[in-house]
């Protein structure tokens, strides 16, 4: 059933694609349906799967003489992610609502973009032959540029043309990985667990997970090859702001677990020696990971451009998903695992707040003009979701962010004690930068004054629409209910971490 | 060459007979029946004409995939030449559909039969395994090009690039046939598997060396690999498109069978296929090839020499999987050729339509092309991201199937690991230029909004190839019949 995910978002494009361009309207009506009954599937899926393990959805053979099959199945971490691109894919449409509005805003084509977009992300978090999660992992490339590139803001060539090269780039580096690991294994299988049974001989392991790891990494914004994602961020329409950050990351993150981890488990084993205190990949790339969380945070305290903010806090709380991974502890994994949904849900929710609630009324992200607007008067409802928003996203306890961070400090507590203690530290940066951009964007106390030292009366904006409504109870909501009951996702999310190859939880230790 | 036997003979070259046959036809319905006629009309007959042959060729070649091979296995009809045969003669035929409104030459007769004769060269290129029927081949294919490349008379740039291609070609035709001379003389035959017996009880002379120099400098030329490369950006740029189309896809595939022949014969033993000459000499090729090539192609401002460049590219991967001789990798190499020169003869049609309709080939002259023509803009998106390496287009498929056959070849343990990883990282880069044409045709706006131009016949043609790249992609199964996949 979780196949038809994929078959109706790719349809959706392909109507879009050839619908009239009068018909722009109708396009986005006909896009949300497509969205709603991606997530009915996915949210359908998820609740009739319970706990159980991996449920196989397809299995056809693509390609015999190479040994590619098409192979889909679910097991409880890809039932999560479908759920959150379900989400992630509702809430989009709904925050680009006002596409469409206007002759000119190529409304179809934006929405087929997008729709695509989602079909290729449905695919890789189902994809169980390495291949196919290989050719929809790049699927989701394309659609992302044009999306940027023709529809997005502040040096969107710029932006588009380095995300596409970065993501490009990173696949060429998987797609290197894969080959070799398909060629060593005598190229008969492209199957993840077929393929993870072989006994890759641990030099061959030590240099493939490397770079299979760094090439999906990328796409997660490790430091240092991060510096995609915070102009992407800023230079794309609010909707594939939502997306990138909301699950595009989130392949990157997956794929680490996924096909890295999985394939290559003692690629995280200690090299035998040790230089500056690093003895592993392992080490290497937790380092990278905190370093992620420190960085992505302290940059976020110092941007005057209220997007750039929260981009540089995505790079900060995807450090915090890589830093899970990389404890290889039951609990730091859980962690990660629900950290892609929360982090998935709230960068959807700040984006939307920032690009599309706010910045299209008042056209600048200036934390400095925004400051002078006596936002909190003008736009109380942006201004409430914003601290909503960005409490969870702080990690308030009963918000999703809360469970998610403390189960990541905790493994990570257990595997690395002084890398817990840093990234708690960036937790608190994480507070400074957030209070920081909601008090100058929102709550500012300047006095409203204009050039000749009058009063300037509180600016009116249009009326929050039916659709961005509707969108903030369905993200805010979302994030509200895992936060107060973790356990509608940890329940699916735990077996599903233990069910994982041994090898991978009992990694790294000699 | 002695008892040839003229029946087998005859069934074996058929296909090739026919197209002569046809290109004598065209020639006296044109310049006999048609002269009062208008251009159009003389146009439309002739690549209609050209057409008809390449079907007719195609049928004989589907029905009778084997023939008996033909004095000493001078001419062989194995399945894989039948389907580099049918691939080449298809290559043809789109590109006479292209064609049709073409308005470069007042001489359609002869432009078809030209054509027809070069296709009957890349035929013979294909099943040759013969140093004189090789040669021979070549020279009908490349004689037939230059003649082809200086059509458009009344373009300067057209007589430029003719004149560069032929001296060029004719410096390296010339070298080739010096280093088969000497081949000759050390192994004392011309037919392909003569000289593989005769080369695996001999050890690597000097003279062997500057043999095998000499014929890379010559195949290097025809298949624009670096440093051989210098003619293709001009020619590409300059010769009339459909022109060009042909020269980057039915040569192309020609010259990669003929290589694969080729390398079969000078490697066989697997004592002498460690770090042959050969070998050495095809690997360097083609690592300068694959960084050049992508390179070049970042800084051009013209879409054809930016082709031109990506071809240059395409053909180092290609070469990688002839310097990995094995069975797999020969038809890895030919699937990708084929694969290939389908998409870039969709590339070069794109490219005719719009600069018949904005004047230049320039970049910017493909602004806005999805305003003005979103069908067009679609099928250019998909050749792109197909040459690209994007899946789930063919040329992905081709790409993958080719770096995998690679990386298994026992022969490859030392090079290709590293040159795969460059080639793919090259490919990284490629996406670049790539984007730079597409944004082009999607993001920025049009300079002219009114709509482009385009025939019904050129539109659906274009819309076949496009629908053949998705779908070949989709279903990679369906050419195993004719080329065998992993």
């Amino acid at each position: 059933m979780l196949a038809y995910t994929i078959y109706l978002s790719f349809a959706g494009a392909l109507v879009l694609a050839v619908l009239p361009r009068a018909w722009a309207r109708s396009a986005r009506v006909f896009a949300l349906l497509v969205a709603l009954c991606g997530l009915a599937v996915g949210l359908a899926a998820y609740v009739s799967a319970g706990t159980q393990g991996s449920v196989a959805v397809a299995d056809v053979a693509w390609v015999p003489a190479m040994g590619i099959h098409y192979t889909l199945a679910a097991d409880g971490i890809s039932r999560v992610l479908v759920l959150l691109t379900g989400l992630a894919a509702v809430a989009g449409i709904l925050f680009s609502w006002n596409i469409g509005d206007k002759e000119g805003d190529r409304a179809n084509e934006f929405f087929a973009f997008f729709l695509a977009l989602i079909g290729g992300v449905y695919g890789v978090f189902l994809s169980v032959d390495l291949f196919l999660l290989f050719v929809f992992y790049e699927i989701a490339i394309v659609p992302k540029y044009f999306l940027i590139a023709i529809w997005g803001s502040t040096r969107r060539e710029y932006g588009a043309m380095k995300l596409a090269l970065y993501s490009f780039a990173g696949s060429a580096m998987v797609l290197i990985g894969l080959l070799a690991a398909y060629a060593t294994a005598g190229s008969h299988t492209m199957n993840l667990h077929a393929l993870a049974q072989y006994p890759f001989p641990v030099s061959f392991q030590m240099w493939a997970f490397p770079l299979v790891f760094t090439g999906f990494a990328i796409l997660a914004g490790m430091w240092p090859f991060h510096t995609w994602a915070p102009t992407g961020h800023v230079a794309a329409p609010t909707a594939a702001s939502m997306l990138l950050a909301g699950v595009v990351m989130k392949l990157g993150a997956y794929g680490c677990l996924r096909v890295a981890m999985t394939l290559f488990p003692h690629g995280l084993d200690p090299w035998g020696f040790s230089f500056l205190g690093i003895n592993s990949w392992r080490t290497a790339f937790a380092l990278f990971a905190v370093i992620g969380i420190i960085y992505g945070a302290a940059v976020a305290l110092v941007q005057n451009d209220f997007k750039f903010v929260i981009g540089y806090s995505s790079v900060s709380h995807m450090g915090l998903v890589l830093l899970g991974l990389l404890t290889l502890t039951q609990i730091g994994l859980d962690g990660a695992v629900l950290q892609m949904f929360s982090h998935g849900i709230l960068a959807g929710l700040l984006f939307a707040t920032v690009g599309r609630i706010v910045y299209e009324r008042t056209h600048t992200r200036d934390l400095g003009l925004l400051s002078k607007l006596q936002l909190g008067k003008a736009m109380p409802f942006a201004a409430w979701l914003f601290v909503i928003a960005g409490m969870a996203s702080m990690g308030l306890p009963g918000f999703s962010g809360f469970v998610a961070e403390v189960q990541v400090l905790i493994g990570a507590w257990r595997a690395f004690p002084w890398f817990a203690v840093v990234a708690g530290v960036g937790i608190v940066v994480g507070v400074a930068y957030t209070w920081r951009a909601m008090q100058r964007a929102f709550f500012s106390d300047l006095p409203a004054l204009d050039t000749n030292g009058n009063a300037v009366p509180v600016p009116e904006y249009e009326p929050v629409t039916w659709a961005e409504k509707a969108g903030v109870i369905l993200l805010a909501g979302t994030s509200l209910l895992i936060g107060l009951y973790p356990r509608l996702l940890l329940d699916v999310i735990a077996p599903a971490v233990q069910a994982l190859p041994h090898a991978l939880l009992t990694g790294g230790r000699p | 060459m002695n008892g040839v036997n003229y029946s087998d003979l005859f069934f074996t070259t058929l296909p090739e007979t026919i197209l002569e046959v046809v290109s004598l036809l065209v020639l006296v319905v044109d310049l006999g029946l048609l002269r009062k006629s208008a251009q159009s009309t003389r146009m439309a007959v002739a690549c209609t004409l050209g057409v008809l042959g390449s079907a007719f060729a195609i049928l004989w070649l589907l029905v009778h995939p084997q023939a008996p091979s033909v004095a000493d296995a001078a001419l062989v009809a194995t399945p894989l030449v039948a389907a580099a045969q049918i691939g080449i003669l298809i290559l043809t035929a789109l590109v006479f559909l292209l064609s049709t409104k073409a308005k470069f030459s007042r001489n359609p007769g002869e432009f078809s039969a030209i054509v027809l004769l070069g296709t009957t060269g890349m035929m013979l290129v294909a099943a040759a395994r013969d140093l004189l029927v090789i040669f021979v081949a070549l020279e009908l294919l490349s004689l037939s090009l230059y003649v082809l490349t200086a059509f458009a008379k009344s373009v300067a740039q057209s007589a430029d690039a003719a004149l560069k291609y032929y001296l060029f070609g004719g410096m390296s035709a010339a070298l080739m046939l010096f280093g088969f001379s000497y081949l000759y003389g050390l192994t004392g035959t011309t037919s392909l598997s003569g000289i593989a017996k005769s080369l695996a009880t001999q050890g690597v002379t000097p003279l062997l060396v500057v043999a095998l120099v000499l014929v890379a400098a010559g195949l290097g030329f025809k298949v624009a690999a670096v440093p051989f490369h210098l003619w293709a950006p001009d020619t590409y740029q300059g010769a009339p498109a459909p022109v060009a189309a042909l020269i980057a896809s039915g040569s192309k595939v020609a010259s990669f069978a003929v290589l694969i022949a080729l390398t079969g014969g000078f490697i066989t033993s697997s004592a002498y296929a460690q770090g042959s000459t050969w070998v050495v000499l095809l690997v360097w090729m083609a690592a300068g090839s694959i960084v050049l090539g992508n390179l070049g192609a970042l800084v051009q401002t013209s879409v054809r020499r930016l082709l031109a460049y990506s071809a240059i590219a395409h053909a180092g991967y290609m070469l990688l999987g002839i310097a990995a001789h094995t069975e797999q990798s020969g038809a890895a190499v030919l699937y990708y050729a084929l694969t290939y020169a389908l998409t870039t003869v969709g590339a070069f049609g794109v490219i005719a339509i719009v600069e018949r309709g904005a004047g230049s080939d320039r970049l910017d002259a493909f602004a806005g092309l999805s305003r003005r023509n979103p069908l067009l803009a679609g099928t250019m998106l998909i050749f792109l991201l197909s040459l690209a390496g994007i899946p789930p287009l063919v040329v992905f498929w081709a790409k993958f199937n080719l770096f995998a056959a690679v990386l298994r070849s026992p022969s490859a343990s030392h090079w290709g690991l590293g040159l795969v990883a460059t080639a793919l990282g090259a490919s990284a880069v490629s996406l670049y230029y790539y984007l730079q044409v597409l944004k082009r045709v999607y993001v920025l706006k049009p300079i002219e909004t009114e709509p482009m131009p385009i025939s019904t016949i050129e539109l659906a043609t274009l819309l076949f190839i496009a629908l053949a790249v998705v779908l070949l992609g989709i279903f990679p199964g369906l050419l195993s019949a004719w080329i065998p996949l992993g």
